[in-house]
């Protein structure tokens, strides 16, 4: 006869080696298996609350697949307009200068429509910190083609492939970004293995600490899947991101206190 | 008392924000309107009260600066004339349904399109019936005076609180840039952070232990939810019909007919009023201060006793369908306008009365 399972409780306090931080609201995730939204929330909340700034944090969430990010973190937020997230963080930061501002948008949100909004502001050098995740694709409206769209890379709007001479080309707005005075700290990240997990909360702690010394934006880009958008699974579209994305879009840091990091030029795939 | 000063109505606009203890300023240059920050960045609010004012990249980023420091409960401003506005229209719609209080200027300028820098009374219709997606109104304010600029600032920023409402005065490129003498109000304190936080409960000021946290947005993508949020708006328009309604008379006792006049052709019409009583003709003026809510009952009992009225305005003719509406068809109900930033002279007006209403 089999032994029947007993049940034991192990979540006692001293086997809990990881937690799941109170400042992620309890609650299932809106965002497909896979994606790394998930991962970047729980990393910026986490830092929250190891800074303990719950209290003093006002964020602004965009228009795309994380618009509904204020549901899932645990702070006062205001969802923006489609791009729009830098000009409410400007005024948010202006009129509240002890607080920390974050924006959280996607490439669409900040590389198209919100174009105009993202370079001002970095460009007047407002106080606050810019998350950015670059998936290459229109998520949330089911994988139209985006400004950081790869050469050649297939999206419902671009079937047979991007052809830059009639839909343009990727713009690299965070490099564009870097070479903006009233920026401080800009670095390209990612979320698909525990090593950049890790590398990314690391660039958000340093956003964060940065912006009590009023020296400008920090801007973070997080180069993430978008499994659904680009038609893989999971495993696929990481994979498909470190042979395709990371060699358009290198990982590491781009500015450092105010400084460019030299660069050795990298190869481009097209 | 208050003091006593000469000033365009831009500036008076400029001068009632800070004294009104407005927390921040954000716009963009257009014509006839740019006096709006030049005057805030001479006088240095910042120094004065604290107050923050920011040249933004365009009128979209404007309004969504508007829109973000509402959330956060603060006191604030933006200006505009009509092509700035019309970009405005979809961060209008988004504070609409997230229900912020800001204040919105719209010296309102000849158009369609680029049009002229001239006054005009064109955009009656964008401010009163919502101008952007979704079924919303905003309070809608119409100065005829320097001195009302002033005055309407206030009393904007007071119902926007009130209702938690994007409120607009709806001025034109000739009040905006007319000088004439204004009774400024006292200096009110701006309001400190923690005032602030007391009374704004849901603004999103950073979310202390004890509480839940605040999420401002006009996004519902339960069609329930939504149809909840709409219902809520309505219910607070209602409330505004109710309590809100501004208008002014002149002359109504006697009067066989009126002109109806908002903002500066009210001021026009006061003068063909004078012109057509020397001639004998019993004439009053009526004129709405608020365009929303629109003075529909004074209206309507008004109607009962004159034989006819002139709905003069500095366009195609839009405010007379609210008129229409408010009054039915027992009388006769004509439109003088001329457009593209050209101002009706009182002559004409009379002339109008005489061959639309009174001959005609
Ligand atoms: C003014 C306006 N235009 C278009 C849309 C439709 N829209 C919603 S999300 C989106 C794209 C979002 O893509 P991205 O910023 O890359 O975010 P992702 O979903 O990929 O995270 C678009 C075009 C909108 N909501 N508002
Ligand atoms: S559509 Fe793409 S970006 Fe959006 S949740 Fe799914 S995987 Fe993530
Ligand atoms: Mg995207």
């Amino acid at each position: 006869m089999e032994e029947p399972f007993v049940k034991t409780e192990i979540r006692k306090d001293e086997n809990i080696v990881y937690k799941r931080t109170n400042l992620l609201v309890d609650r299932p995730l809106s965002y497909c298996p896979g994606c790394g939204h998930g991962v970047v929330h729980r990393m910026l909340m986490e830092t929250l609350q190891e800074m303990d700034i719950q209290d003093k944090t006002i964020g602004v969430s965009p228009v795309g697949c994380s618009v509904l990010a204020y549901d899932f973190m645990n702070i006062d937020m205001l969802g923006a307009a489609h791009g729009r997230a830098p000009a409410l963080a400007t005024a948010i930061k202006r009129l509240w200068p002890h607080k920390f501002v974050f924006t959280y948008q996607g490439d669409g949100d900040l590389a198209a429509i919100g174009t105009a909004e993202t370079i001002h502001a970095c460009n007047r050098g407002e106080n606050f910190t810019i998350i950015f995740i670059n998936n290459g694709i229109y998520g949330m409206t089911g994988g139209q083609m985006a400004p950081t769209t790869l050469p050649g890379m297939r999206s419902s709007t671009s079937p047979y492939g991007r052809d830059v001479q009639t839909m343009g080309h990727p713009l690299k707005i965070t490099e564009l970004i870097a070479n903006l005075p009233g920026v401080y700290y800009v670095t390209r990240q990612a979320v698909h293995t525990p090593n950049h997990v890790r590398k990314t909360k690391k660039a958000i702690r340093k956003a964060l600490e940065q912006q009590k010394e009023n020296k400008g934006i920090a801007f973070i880009e997080v180069v993430s899947n978008c499994n659904s958008g680009w038609k893989m699974t999971p495993v696929q579209s990481n994979k498909w991101m470190e042979e395709n994305m990371f060699p358009f879009y290198p990982l590491g840091d781009i500015k450092v206190d105010g400084k460019l990091v030299e660069k050795k030029e990298t190869v481009v795939k097209e | 008392m208050g003091e006593l000063r000469l000033m365009k109505g831009n500036e008076a606009v400029a001068e009632a924000a800070i004294r009104a203890g407005c927390d921040g300023y954000f716009g963009y240059p257009i014509t006839p309107q740019s006096e709006v920050m030049e005057y805030l960045m001479a006088e240095k609010p910042h120094d004065r009260t604290g107050m923050v004012v920011l040249q933004a990249e365009s009128e979209t980023a404007s309004i969504n600066m508007l829109y973000g420091a509402a959330g956060t409960g603060k006191m604030v401003m933006t200006s505009s004339s009509s092509p700035g506005i019309s970009l405005m229209q979809e961060g209008i719609s988004y504070m609409a349904g997230a229900e912020l209080p800001a204040v919105i200027v719209n010296v309102v300028r000849g158009g369609p399109g680029l049009g002229t820098i001239q006054p005009s009374q064109a955009d009656y219709f964008q401010a009163v019936k919502g101008g952007g997606h979704g079924d919303y109104k905003m309070i809608v304010l119409a100065p005829a005076s320097v001195q009302e600029m002033c005055d309407h600032t206030k009393l904007g920023f007071d119902l926007a609180f009130k209702y938690r409402t994007p409120v607009m005065i709806l001025s034109d490129g000739a009040i905006g840039q007319m000088m004439e003498k204004v009774v400024l109000f006292d200096p009110i304190p701006r309001r400190t952070d923690e005032d602030l936080i007391k009374q704004n409960p849901w603004a999103a000021t950073g979310k202390p232990k004890d509480r839940e946290h605040i999420i401002i947005t006009s996004l519902d993508l339960d069609p329930a939810g939504q149809e909840r949020v709409n219902l809520k708006l309505q219910a607070k328009y209602r409330k505004m019909e109710e309590n809100e309604v501004l208008y002014e008379t002149l002359n109504c006792e006697d009067a066989e007919y009126v002109f109806v006049a908002f903002g500066l052709s009210a001021r026009i019409c006061q003068k063909s009023m004078d012109l057509a009583r020397a001639k004998g003709i019993k004439i009053g003026l009526f004129r709405p201060i608020t365009l929303f809510p629109f003075p529909v009952k004074p209206m309507n009992e008004l109607g009962k006793k004159v034989k006819g009225m002139l709905v003069v305005e500095m366009n195609a003719g839009q405010m007379i369908e609210d008129v229409k509406l408010s009054v039915g068809c027992s009388i006769k109900i004509e439109h003088f306008g001329r457009f593209g930033g050209i101002i009706p002279t009182p002559d004409e007006v009379v002339k109008a009365l005489e061959t639309q209403i009174i001959g005609g």
